[in-house]
């Protein structure tokens, strides 16, 4: 049993080396850039998932396979978390021997002198009237120590660039603090998405029915929402002739514990302290109004969606699943329902048809609808989009189009064969804002300021230590020996040491012996 | 002329003064190259006694090569000058800093990489060699802003209409042209490595006019040492103007995604560089494969992948 023991611990010890080892650091890095390539090429989940769908329609054989393997959804994926994970256990397994390390040199004094100071890359041997305190004077801003011998001679021992070694170690733990952010606020943060059309009646809390997409880390749950509404008074776009934007801004009154009515915009969040607000993009709500054959009449808000986002050709649908009710009953026919689907056309070019925009803004805008009368198909409890019709309601024959499209200015009315009217009203702004809280923000931004910090501090930082040994001669004179070597990269090392000899300031020539050269390593 | 014009006017300037700073570097080659061997055939030729004193030779002949050479840097700081004229004309026509698409950002970066490239030439006479392919990589990638992402001066798009523009651009500006700066003496260690190693093949047999390859592999690190931490002060920027533009500070967007395997590459080389037991060629390769990171993020993103930021102005 204890030879087991002895085994597994042997064992257990050597594979930590190897995780340890800067050669296994090197590999994992390698293979977390690799790793990351693949979430480059292929559409993700998280960042497109529209295309993610386009992908699977594309390619029915091979997106399952990559699907399986977490193709779709890399940085999520078990390998890629495993190289990371494997990364950050390497790289505690060197910061803490390290900073024993560090905090060890911190606390000790610096090393005695070598026996044979002119082996070290930069060495001088001189003569010198001065005492230990005032060679050690001369290196001001260096951790000194001073060494008497029994032999008589003395030895100074300088080092300085700690900060090198601190600034490497802040660096690297930095980059944990980084990753502890990241998982705060995956598991305590949560998102949501919800178009927002202008108006009192379209405005919306923040509660999870009421929001189009919403994404809750694991710690969090539905009650933990803090509680706003929001509604838009406002929107303004503006473009340059080339149609290219030139600024967004929308404007949300705000009821809840922070109440305001504030302006935001793209770069421009609007802040809640425990909920931030962004402006993602824009488009039109027609505003139809349809008079059925009874003359009961109701209005509804459409967003179109743009199918081209430089000028805002927008597509979507209408639909009155309470038209043509009878009015002695008030019951509604499921094959009698009404809708329109067609585009909106901000700026309907001036001759020719009318198939898509040439202008983001509304200048010559025209509202192409076609009829539909049948059943929507909105009882089969199947959740359809609210921006088409049922395909397969189409398909069956149980929804079919009438007649041929007609285009529609804001403003007009367009008489239907069954006497029924729609009224173009208007159209009203419509914007949609990302709803976020993210408790690991903070985190990780003092996070990557200490990374930063220590980034410089180690690259910038050169470790080197420099001994000078005093030899007591005949005649009351001294001779003095001197060497020093960079711990690290530090080309210049050979001009500060001569520098450091020359401030010392003291050393004359030996009698007829020649002034040793100092020289760095070359 | 309009300002729009003048930088469409310089920047052609620019091109061709790059152009011909190239043409003089080839015959500082060529032209030392054919000295050298004129030198040795005298000698073998001379048989006995020895006819023509290398002395004399030397003296003799202008070093044609040396010439050119000179030349060539004095061209390359017009074209430098050019380069500022046509990014600072760009910028006063658009009143905003001149990286607001693809084309003002090679235009920007390449200024960089040039400028820091000059004062490297100026400050380390030995390494002047190495111009010929920093004017190679100036005239293709001048040639291919002009040619192919080529835009109109327009005003931001309002996603860049943020001070964080500023603030990253810049930094990504410069970080980029160090990295093309340090990708120069990598590729350039790597040859000389060779031909030391008796390579006989085409890039090898330049090796042999190159600055030793100690000096080339410690101006590498410099390079690399300079400009990994404004690469890291600029992606952090790039990820709090993100927060407050899109509404999280890292959604792995392509640029993002191939920002962080560059930073995860240069991390590579300085760990490689600082651990003794791994080969130099080893730590140059991968200060090579790091460009080919910023490469692929600066122009092939714009082209193979759409993401969030897609400002590069090319279809």
């Amino acid at each position: 049993m204890s030879t087991l023991a002895a085994f597994v611990k042997a064992k257990a010890r050597n594979g930590w080396r190897q995780l340890t080892s800067m050669r296994t650091a090197l590999i994992l890095l390698v293979l977390l850039a690799l790793a990351a390539i693949p979430g480059s090429v292929l559409p993700q989940k998280s960042v497109s998932p529209e295309n993610v769908t386009r992908y699977f329609r594309e390619h029915p054989d091979l997106a399952p396979v990559l699907d399986k393997l977490g193709g779709f959804d890399v940085f999520r994926s078990p390998w890629f978390a495993a190289i990371y994970l494997l990364l950050f256990t390497s790289l505690i397994g060197c910061i803490l021997p390290r900073t024993r390390d560090h905090a060890r040199a911190l606390l000790m004094r610096v090393p005695d002198a070598p026996k044979r100071l002119e082996r070290l890359p930069a060495h001088h041997r001189g003569e010198t009237t001065h005492g230990p305190q005032e060679i050690a004077a001369a290196l001001r801003g260096w951790r000194r120590v001073i060494r008497e011998h029994p032999d008589g001679t003395t030895t100074i021992s300088a080092e300085r660039g700690y900060l090198k070694e601190t600034g490497n170690l802040v660096f690297h733990t930095a980059l944990i603090g980084v990753l502890a952010g990241v998982a705060v606020g995956a598991f305590g943060g949560w998102h949501a998405n919800r178009l927002l059309v202008q108006g009192p009646e379209q405005a919306f809390c923040t509660s999870v029915q009421q929001f189009d997409d919403y994404r809750p880390g694991a710690w969090v749950g539905a009650g933990d929402l803090p509680k706003y509404c929001f509604e838009m008074t406002g929107f303004r776009a503006s473009y340059l002739d080339t149609g290219q934007p030139k600024s967004f801004s929308a404007t949300v009154s705000v009821s809840g514990a922070a109440a305001r009515t504030a302006d935001f915009s793209v770069n421009h969040p609007l802040r809640l302290g425990d909920a931030n607000l962004y402006l993602l993009g824009h488009g039109y709500a027609p505003v139809l109004r349809y008079t059925d054959k009874a003359g009961q009449s109701q209005t509804t808000v459409a967003p179109f969606l743009p199918i081209d986002n430089t000028t805002l050709t927008s597509e979507g649908v209408a639909i009155f699943p309470d038209a043509n009710a009878d009015p002695a009953t008030g019951q509604t026919s499921p094959s009698e329902q009404v809708a329109f689907a067609g585009l909106y056309v901000p700026t309907a070019p001036d001759s020719g048809t009318v198939a898509s925009s040439v202008f983001p803004a509304e200048n010559n805008p025209r509202l192409v609808l076609t009829l539909y009368r049948g059943d929507l198909g909105l009882d089969l409890g199947i959740p359809s989009s609210v921006y088409q019709l049922n395909q397969n309601q189409i398909a069956t024959g149980r929804l079919s189009a009438v007649g041929e499209a007609k285009a529609l200015r804001p403003g007009e009315s367009w008489t239907l064969g069954d006497g029924s009217k729609l009224e173009f009203v208007g159209t009203r702004p419509w914007i949609t804002v990302a709803v976020r809280h993210d408790p690991g923000e903070p985190i990780v931004l003092v996070s990557v300021a200490l990374l930063l910090a220590g980034l410089m501090l180690s690259l910038t930082g050169k470790r080197r230590r420099v001994w000078v040994r005093l030899i007591p001669s005949e005649g009351g004179r001294t001779v003095l020996v001197a060497g020093g070597l960079a711990r690290s990269e530090y080309p210049g090392f050979a001009e500060e040491f001569t520098g450091l000899i020359d401030r010392m300031g003291l050393t004359e020539r030996m009698g007829g012996e020649e002034r040793e050269p100092v020289g760095a390593l070359r | 002329m309009s300002l729009s014009a003048l930088s469409d006017e310089l920047v052609v300037v620019a091109t061709l003064t790059y152009l011909v700073a190239l043409i003089l570097h080839t015959a500082e080659y060529s032209l030392s190259n054919r000295r050298r061997t004129v030198a040795a055939s005298v000698l073998v030729g001379a048989g006995g006694p020895p006819v023509v004193e290398p002395e004399a030779e030397t003296t003799a002949r202008r070093d044609w090569g040396a010439v050119a050479g000179r030349w060539a840097l004095w061209v390359t700081g017009l074209a430098v000058l050019a380069h500022l004229g046509t990014i600072t004309a760009r910028g006063l026509a658009a009143h905003r800093m001149p990286w607001g698409n693809m084309y003002e950002f090679v235009l920007s970066a390449s200024f960089v990489g040039a400028a820091a490239w000059l004062f490297m030439a100026v400050t380390m006479p030995q390494v002047r060699r190495l111009g010929v392919v920093l004017t190679l990589v100036q005239v293709l990638l001048l040639g291919f802003a002009g040619m192919v992402l080529y835009t109109q001066v327009s005003p931001l798009v309002p996603a860049l209409q943020s001070y964080w523009y500023v603030v990253h651009v810049t930094t990504i500006v410069i970080s980029s042209g160090l990295f093309l700066a340090g990708f120069v003496p990598a590729a350039m260690f790597l040859i000389r490595d060779g031909f030391d190693r008796g390579r006989t093949r085409f890039p090898y047999t330049l090796g042999g006019r190159l600055p030793s390859a100690e000096a080339m592999e410690r101006l590498t690190f410099r390079m690399h040492a300079f400009a990994f931490p404004i690469f890291t002060f600029a992606v952090s920027a790039g990820a709090i103007w993100a927060e407050a533009a899109w509404g999280r500070y890292w959604g792995w967007d392509p640029k993002e995604t191939w920002a962080f395997i560059s930073w995860i590459v240069y991390a590579g080389y300085l760990h490689a560089r600082s651990t003794p037991s791994v080969n130099r060629r080893v730590v140059a390769w991968i200060a090579v494969i790091g460009w080919l990171t910023v490469m692929m993020n600066l122009i092939g993103v714009n082209f193979f992948f759409t993401g969030l930021h897609s400002y590069a102005g090319v279809e």
